[in-house]
């Protein structure tokens, strides 16, 4: 009872003290990094979309493949964690009254060694020796420091994942019967299904070491590469989760509003977690091996994902009409005059926001067999990522920098600043249409993904997509300079704004909102149905693939 | 567990049309056919030159306007290449990887599929329009991956 009682006079102390210095380094140092390497992969993304345009020819000591896999996994591993873990973290202090000392430690272990992985991922990659790309699809052999890197890297997710159990696990011994607060909530979701989707891939990874090192002759393809699609769709939908608790907690405080019911938004965290992992294997739709009553059930499972997105949709568009007409906005659609478009922290959720009514609808019609089967390697999807993680997340992400980067650093968001960041995010909006877009639309057309600039022959019907390819070099150019004018006003708000209070913007429920059940806390039970749901997925595939498979393939290096 | 009304609308309706999407897709692609390729033979990988059939490559005729083309994919090239066919033929393709995962794609058909090393992937395609079609590989596999191409003619 003590100790609650100090933990509620912990909190109340830190709210009133802003931000604890030492947590506050701890998110600081991981957003810093999280934005340097924006940069860099920005400028990497520039030279692909230049290139594929027929615009920029590559040197031979930095080709195209090798910037297309430095490019992937800068933007889709190392951008996207080191943001993810600095904002949950910053949450994670703010909502449970300060990180554990050990906590802190676990942290900075985990940084050090997500940017030894980082360095040793990076090293081979430019010495032409992982040409992989982000997917390391074997029989393709990259050097063994490039796997080792990544186990690095993994176990610095991991050690992440580890450090805030401890710290929601600290909070609930200490306030016994009592709901963990929404954000933390939130940490916690995104945390199991990190810490679980990272399990496959691991174990693929640790296999392929002992391969490229030569101890192994040959390796399973199949099961490499069903192992890494339980972890690849996972990781996407981690930063989705990751924005969608952005668009639950924090705009509806933005706009001056209340959070949609407590209990469905748990229900949704709940319901993402459980079903996400299998939602990997419709990257396989059109894989040998796999037959089709599986491939059909697989369908099914990844629709499934769909259902609570539908109900995030519904919630975050309530709370914002709610809100707009307390406010005394009127008329069918006329109560969004309400919203507070200036303000870059709402802008740039909003859109994240609506850009998902598309890019989720893409992504429902890939994951069906017929429509992958017309898509699937085209350009398409690298339209439908960009979409997804390069406007719903990264715009979530930006949006959350301009109240997370002045609350951690001491400092607030200037009118300069909110406009820079207003302009920033119609430049990236505006960029991400037009490369997107052209993207999408070349796609159906067969323009295939990872190539570099090629008229295969000058056949008329490679040649009938270069304008297409133009249209995403505007948009690559576009976005570089939405790169440049974020990274600056990051920079600015961290160390250059003047300094000041800002809050953690976290929305209170409705007055007479009804009690959300207990069940929703019982994470056992639903880590069981989750694993449950990855056997009845896995299973059977992967046993096909290893007792009724071919003979292993020896290495290539093909590049 | 408290519901807004216009909610439980916006659920029904959103489970009832992911469930027709899942119906239909399930019905297009038992009772139409129009299932991904999915073929389950595999093959040693290291051995493809002395299996049947891929040690000897070609098209052959099986039947009225319809062809076999058994097909060995390779960095950065297809064995066969350029085909030719009259309008109207269908075609089965018999694929299979003699090193890394590559991607079968003939651009402006909806045939589509991956090729890994070790399995013996199938294709059919019915080529109506005449014309050149472009064959290429949509999975990144080495240095000369943009080059890899090829073309099916159909006169």
């Amino acid at each position: 009872m003590e100790t609650a009682i100090n933990q509620t006079f912990n909190t109340k102390v830190n709210n009133l003290l802003g931000v604890n210095k030492e947590d506050a380094k701890i998110s600081k140092t991981y957003l810093f990094v999280s934005f340097v390497i924006l940069l860099i992969g920005g400028f990497l993304g520039l030279a692909q979309g230049l290139n594929r345009a027929g615009l920029l020819e590559l040197p031979s000591w930095l080709n195209y493949y090798q910037i297309l896999t430095m490019h992937g996994v800068f933007m889709l591993l190392a951008f996207t964690t080191f943001f993810t873990f600095g904002y949950l973290y910053a949450g994670l202090s703010h909502e449970l009254g300060g990180l554990l000392p050990k906590v802190r430690k676990i942290v900075w272990t985990a940084f050090a060694a997500k940017i030894i992985g980082a360095v040793l991922v990076v090293i081979p990659i430019l010495m032409n020796e992982a040409s992989v790309m982000y997917t390391f699809y074997p029989p393709l052999k990259a050097h063994p420091m490039f796997y080792i890197g990544l186990v690095f890297f993994a176990v610095g997710m991991w050690l992440c994942n580890i450090g805030g159990f401890i710290q929601v696990a600290n909070w609930r011994k200490n306030n016994k019967g009592k709901h963990v607060p929404i954000f933390s909530y939130f940490a916690t979701g995104i945390n199991i299904l990190m810490f679980f989707a990272l399990i496959p891939v691991a174990i693929e990874v640790l296999t392929l070491i002992p391969w490229s090192i030569g101890w192994t002759k040959t390796v399973n393809v199949m099961v490499s590469r069903t192992l890494f699609w339980a972890f690849g769709h996972t990781l996407v939908n981690i930063w989705y989760l990751t924005a969608t608790s952005a668009w639950y907690v924090i705009a509806p405080k933005l706009i001056g509003g209340k959070r949609w019911s407590d209990t469905l938004t748990r229900v949704v965290i709940i319901a993402l977690v459980i079903m996400n992992i299998t939602g990997g294997f419709h990257h396989q739709i059109i894989d040998p091996g796999i037959s089709l009553p599986v491939k059909m059930m697989h369908v099914f499972m990844s629709l499934a994902i769909g259902f609570p997105s539908l109900m995030t949709a519904f919630a975050m568009f309530a709370v914002f009409e709610k809100t707009a007409r307390k406010q005394g906005g009127k008329g069918l659609i006329g109560w969004y005059k309400k919203m507070p478009w200036g303000d870059v922290r709402f802008l740039a959720l909003f859109i994240s926001m609506a850009s998902f009514i598309p890019a989720g609808a893409g992504g429902i019609a890939q994951t069906t067999n017929q429509l992958d089967t017309v898509v699937h390697n085209t350009m398409w999807i690298v339209g439908h990522f960009h979409l997804t993680l390069g406007v719903t997340v990264a715009l979530a992400f930006f949006g959350i920098s301009y109240w997370l980067v002045p609350y951690i650093s001491g400092r607030v968001l200037t009118p300069k600043i909110n406009k820079l960041g207003v302009i920033q995010t119609w430049i990236w909006t505006i960029g991400m249409i037009f490369m997107s877009g052209s993207m999408h639309t070349v796609g159906l057309f067969g323009s295939p993904r990872r190539t570099s600039y090629t008229t295969y022959g000058d056949h008329a019907t490679a040649l009938s997509w270069d304008p297409y390819m133009m249209a995403l070099a505007i948009g690559g150019t576009l976005l570089i300079i939405g790169v440049i004018l974020q990274v600056y006003a990051v920079i600015n708000m961290m160390f250059f704004a003047p300094k000041g209070e800002t809050e953690f913007p976290i929305a209170d429920v409705e007055e007479n909102a009804s009690p959300t059940p207990y069940w929703t806390e019982r994470w056992g039970i639903w880590i069981i149905v989750m694993l449950i749901v990855v056997a009845m997925a896995y299973v059977i595939p992967l046993s096909e693939f290893i007792l009724n498979g071919p003979p292993g393939s020896p290495g290539f290096k093909t590049w | 567990m408290k519901m807004h009304k216009d909610e439980k609308i916006w659920l029904a309706l959103s489970f009832s049309i992911m469930m027709i999407f899942m119906l239909i897709t399930g019905y297009q692609a038992v009772a139409e056919g129009m299932e991904p390729p999915s073929n389950t033979d595999y093959i040693d990988p290291q051995k493809v030159d002395q299996t049947a059939p891929f040690d000897k490559p070609g098209i052959k005729q099986i039947g009225d306007k319809e062809y076999e083309v058994v097909m060995t994919m390779q960095v950065f090239s297809f064995n066969p290449g350029n085909i030719e066919v009259p309008a109207g033929s269908t075609v089965h393709f018999i694929l299979t990887s003699k090193d890394v995962v590559h991607g079968f794609e003939i651009a402006e058909t909806n045939a589509n599929a991956m090729v890994m090393p070790g399995y013996i992937q199938k294709v059919t395609q019915k080529f109506d329009k005449p014309g050149s079609y472009l064959v290429l590989c949509n999975e990144y596999c080495g240095a000369g991956h943009q080059m890899m191409s090829t073309t099916i003619t159909v006169k």
